[in-house]
């Protein structure tokens, strides 16, 4: 079998995406677990105390992975409203909307767990460095998004004007990434690239473990809010009424 | 912790609350358009001539 045997808009359909989203959801679920208990068992029992910041470095297993998904779901949620608004996908607009909540949920993890970061590292909570800024204009970006959709109540027309916003919005992604290059910012550098590693082999294999074990949530649990989202947006067919189990 | 406890277990306990907190609004979520469709009844559309 080719790649180019397999029809890929088959499950662009919500119904025929609905039921392969139910067999993925608690795979995905499972892994997240399993990668969270072995992520959680190396960062805070086998990897050694850090010698400059203590044990206050370990808030690293759940920093770094949300910070890395805060920018993942963005791009990702800014993608599928691209590719809703361009193609009048519904599937995919429904997918961004559900990718929305996480997506600010793992912002605001970022922002709470590097404010408890900084108190004792850098000596306060908060500063209004390149980094820390454009996480807080991320987090402000997704709650316009959803507060936008929430705000029109045609749904396409809301998934069209949200979708503009979550475009031009991903310009934000690449000025955090790359804030303490091009900013002198409070906020240290990448201890990790695709290509080296500042970090103790344990302390590396955990954050990345932990960053696994966030994708493998983040996944699970987008899709279980889009399969809620296609069961909103579909009440009056009847198929969603078959799936609930009403007579029709 | 080495005297971190505030900090770290401040960061651990409030993604594990929030987490929880997200799962179950997407459970809450589920039920409450499970019931919608529930108390609508039967779709009578299709009896209308």
């Amino acid at each position: 079998m080719q790649l180019s045997d397999i029809n890929w808009f088959k499950y662009a359909a919500p119904q025929r995406f609905y039921p392969l989203a139910g067999k993925l959801l608690p795979w995905c679920a499972a892994v997240a677990v399993l990668l969270c208990v072995a992520g959680l068992a190396l960062g805070m029992f086998i990897a050694p105390t850090d010698a400059q910041q203590g044990d206050a470095y370990r808030i690293i297993y759940i920093h770094v992975p949300s910070a890395w998904m805060s920018m993942v779901i963005y791009l990702a949620m800014a993608f599928w409203a691209a590719i809703g608004l361009i193609f009048n996908a519904r599937l995919a607009a429904m997918l961004a909307t559900s990718l929305a909540p996480s997506g600010a949920l793992m912002t605001f993890i970022a922002l709470w767990t590097g404010a408890l970061w900084g108190k004792p590292t850098w000596g306060t909570w908060w500063v209004w460095d390149a980094r820390l800024t454009s996480e807080l204009v991320l987090l402000f970006l997704y709650i316009g998004f959803m507060s936008l959709h929430a705000a029109i109540d045609d749904i396409r027309r809301a998934d069209r004007a949200a979708a503009l916003l979550a475009i031009v919005g991903a310009v934000n992604v690449p000025i955090i990434y790359f804030s303490v290059k091009w900013w002198n910012t409070l906020h240290q550098g990448a201890s990790v690239t695709v290509t080296k590693s500042s970090m103790a082999t344990p302390m590396l294999a955990g954050m990345l473990i932990m960053a696994l074990a966030f994708w493998a949530y983040c996944i699970a649990v987008s899709l279980a809010r889009l399969r809620v989202v296609i069961l909103e947006r579909e009440q009056h067919t009847q198929w969603v009424r078959a799936e609930l189990g009403v007579r029709s | 912790m080495g005297g971190y406890g505030l900090y770290v277990w401040g960061s651990f306990g409030v993604t594990a609350a929030v987490i929880a907190a997200e799962i179950w609004l997407v459970a809450a979520r589920r039920k409450a358009i499970g019931n919608l469709v529930a108390d609508a009844g039967p779709d009578e559309s299709k009896d209308t001539p």
